[in-house]
């Protein structure tokens, strides 16, 4: 689609930046210790820490990524939004406490309290540096997605603006300025996600022949009988050749008629060809979309937003407001045009990418099961129910892993107000993530959906309302990442300077040179992101984010918890789940058909392991690798 | 009293653990049951996520209370700074 930058939206953007910044360099005059820098003095209100959690939290995954999967597939991104709550009750009921108690600055910290051993910190910190990479990731892809349509600039340009300004603010003030940060976006994303909800349940639903452009997808009808040379074509493509061609994953036909690509219904002794959209790169970089080269201004050649409501409920064409309930029960009981996709060969061989319309029951979108990772679960096989579950388990055990989250436990003064803060952000969470199924879904009828990019359901759902609420909602997802990235960074810098430099390698350093080699250690690890977040466009950042929480779950939580609740953990206990756990997700995540697919561009019958999502195998065999390895090592434990 | 707490803590996060594991095994073993739609046209599968995560809310402000009363008169985090 062509994205043209509106000067409100450029305004509101560096307004929200400015005061980001500023906010920044206020804080960062008074902070000077490094307990200020990595734990804000331990002084952070419960209350603002708590609505900070939910800041952290809320990623671009939660925002754009869980919106635009549901907006594509419906109940499914949702899912996601479950499993990342219910992972916090783990983090309030099992983590928060000892977490508090026993550390100081890092997740390392609490692990190591009992035993002072390096080679814990070393493993911990290396995981923790680990996890965060992989987790900025996603922000940083979920920062290029926004930049194209706010700013008009590319991809990369969105990854530098955000890497930049994250490491500004974590350079000046630490995990102050990150803390009022968080506490912003956090607010304001909850706020704002429920304007958009009450503007969607008030338009309701409409019938509609296509996208928001008031272009009507059209369906050509022909005698199958017939040779195609003898169809008699509309006006607009008379004369053209037809031809037939089958996806390379669907296995459905297609029918090119000139330039323009359709897919093929057979009806009774008929074909109905239904418009699909195409988009196809040339050697020289020039882009086709539909057949004509993509123009760069309004009334040139571009893909038509899409996302309609077909029929609904009696053969209405318009539901009116609706109550937060009847919008499911009306939903129910309508079909939606959502799109898929599948490559095919032009005329002259290339490859192009078709987008073509599935009409789908509400009844089908409502339900889990329609995105291909989830279809396992309404397979008779057993093994295609394991990808599921293993995903559910990930996020059930993930958040409770996640260093940037572990961290804001020691940014409060004690265990009653870190208690008290989890459940604000219990709340604030809780009420966004019921919120993204009402986004999700009022995106994919809201008429304005980009067929190449799920990332922008949501900004673009908010375009669909009016041009002011989509610079604010951008802006503010923009910020989201903002937010996110430099909790991330600030994780990461702890764990280079206090785990590995400080303890591991012995260097004793001075209060100041802590703070400046974490400030050093910052730079360096918002350089690794925006070199990440180029490389990796074009991908869900939902999805990406549930493979940082797989590694985070398989190389933190066996340890965590078994420190807690068994006695036998020795500290080479600890080390070998922390090293097993995550080598052994990294591993299979590498060895997925997904990345196989995705990342390598090869077949997905050429990956090495039987599904995607590690969880289900490596975060048990963290454990047994912790309980194996404690009893071996029982005897040196006792020493101590 | 962190036993105390940590006991709470533990009991609550079973009841939450049942909750959550029946929601992933009906939708893995039994997705059909999802599709029913038992209150006012909507189906299991939105009513029983809604739950989950008003029951995480709700369990976690029991916590908050149950455990309150041990911290007063308790001094800060000692060993700070």
């Amino acid at each position: 689609m062509i994205y043209e930058a509106s000067f409100v939206a450029v305004t509101i953007f560096f307004l929200f930046v400015a005061v980001t910044l500023g906010l920044s360099f206020y804080f960062g005059s008074k902070a000077k210790s490094s307990q200020g820098y990595f734990a804000a003095h331990g002084q952070i209100p419960w209350f603002v820490n708590g609505i900070a959690f939910a800041g952290d939290y809320l990623s671009a995954a939660s925002f754009l990524g869980i919106c635009g999967m549901i907006a594509f597939y419906g109940y499914d991104g949702f899912l996601y939004s479950i499993g990342f709550l219910a992972g916090w009750v783990v983090a309030l009921f099992v983590v928060a406490e000892p977490m508090k108690k026993l550390g100081k600055f890092t997740f390392a910290d609490a692990l190591d309290a009992k035993f002072g051993s390096r080679g814990i910190k070393l493993a911990a910190g290396i995981s923790t540096l680990a996890v965060s990479i992989f987790y900025l990731i996603p922000q940083m892809v979920g920062a290029g997605s926004l930049i194209q349509p706010l700013l008009g600039f590319p991809h990369w340009a969105g990854v530098l603006i955000v890497g930049v300004t994250v490491i500004a603010i974590v350079v000046t003030a630490g995990m102050v300025s990150t803390t009022w940060v968080q506490f912003l976006k956090g607010s304001l994303l909850v706020i704002f996600s429920a304007i958009l909800t009450i503007m969607i349940l008030n338009r309701g639903f409409e019938t509609a022949q296509g996208g928001s452009d008031g272009h009507a997808l059209r369906t050509l009808s022909f005698d199958a009988n017939l040779p195609t040379k003898e169809w008699k074509l509309p006006p607009d493509l008379a004369g053209e050749t037809v031809a037939t061609v089958t996806g390379a994953t669907s296995k459905r036909t297609f029918f090119q008629i000139g330039a323009t690509t359709w897919s093929a219904e057979a009806a009774p002794g008929r074909w109905l060809l239904h418009e699909a959209q195409t988009v196809q790169e040339l050697d020289d970089r020039t882009i086709l979309v539909n057949g004509k080269p993509k123009g760069s201004k309004k009334g040139e050649p571009e893909l038509h937003p899409v996302g309609h409501v077909s029929k609904l409920p009696g053969g209405k064409a318009s539901s009116g407001p609706l109550g937060p309930l009847s919008f499911f029960s009306t939903l129910q009981d309508s079909e939606v045009i959502l799109w898929r996709n599948d490559k095919i060969k032009s005329a002259g061989g290339e490859t192009v990418t078709v987008y073509y319309q599935k009409p789908t029951p509400g009844s089908q979108i409502l339900r889990p099961g329609e995105h291909p990772r989830f279809k396992g679960i309404r397979s008779d096989k057993a093994i295609d129910k394991l990808n599921f579950l293993s995903l559910m388990l990930a996020l059930f055990c993930g958040t409770a892993s996640l260093p940037h989250i572990l961290i804001r436990y020691y940014t409060v003064k004690d265990q009653a107000s870190a208690r008290k803060s989890t459940i604000v952000g219990i709340a604030s969470i809780g009420f966004f993530y019921i919120l993204t199924l009402y986004l999700g879904l009022g995106a994919m009828t809201s008429g304005s959906l980009d067929v190449t990019d799920t990332n922008m359901a949501a900004p673009l759902l908010a375009k669909s309302m009016n041009e002011l609420l989509f610079a604010i909602i951008s802006a503010i997802a923009f910020t989201t990442v903002l937010g996110t990235v430099s909790g991330l960074i600030l994780a990461s810098a702890g764990a280079v300077t206090h785990d590995l430099i400080t303890s591991v390698m012995g260097i004793d350093l001075s209060d100041h040179d802590k703070v400046r080699v974490a400030k050093i250690a910052s730079v360096v690890v918002g350089a690794i992101a925006i070199v990440l977040g180029i490389l990796f466009k074009g991908m869900n950042v939902g999805y990406l984010v549930g493979w940082a929480f797989s590694v985070a779950a398989s190389a933190n939580l066996p340890a965590l918890v078994m420190l807690l609740f068994w006695k036998g953990t020795t500290k080479e206990g600890i080390i070998a789940a922390v090293v097993v756990g995550m080598t052994s997700s990294l591993a299979w995540i590498l060895l997925s058909a997904d990345t196989f697919t995705k990342v390598y561009g090869m077949s997905a019958d050429s990956a090495v392991v039987p599904f995607s999502q590690p969880g289900i195998v490596t975060i048990p065999l963290g454990f047994v690798t912790l309980v194996v390895v404690s009893l071996m090592t029982r005897d040196t434990a006792g020493d101590k | 009293m962190d036993n105390r707490n940590a006991k709470i803590g533990m009991v609550l996060f079973i009841i939450y653990l049942a909750m959550y594991g029946g929601f992933v095994f009906l939708n893995a073993f039994r997705a059909d049951v999802m599709e029913m739609t038992p209150i006012a046209g909507v189906n299991l599968a939105i009513l029983y996520g809604f739950a989950l995560i008003v029951a995480a809310f709700v369990l976690a402000l029991l916590y908050g209370f149950l455990c309150k009363s041990d911290e007063q008169g308790k001094p800060a985090r000692e060993g700070d700074k």
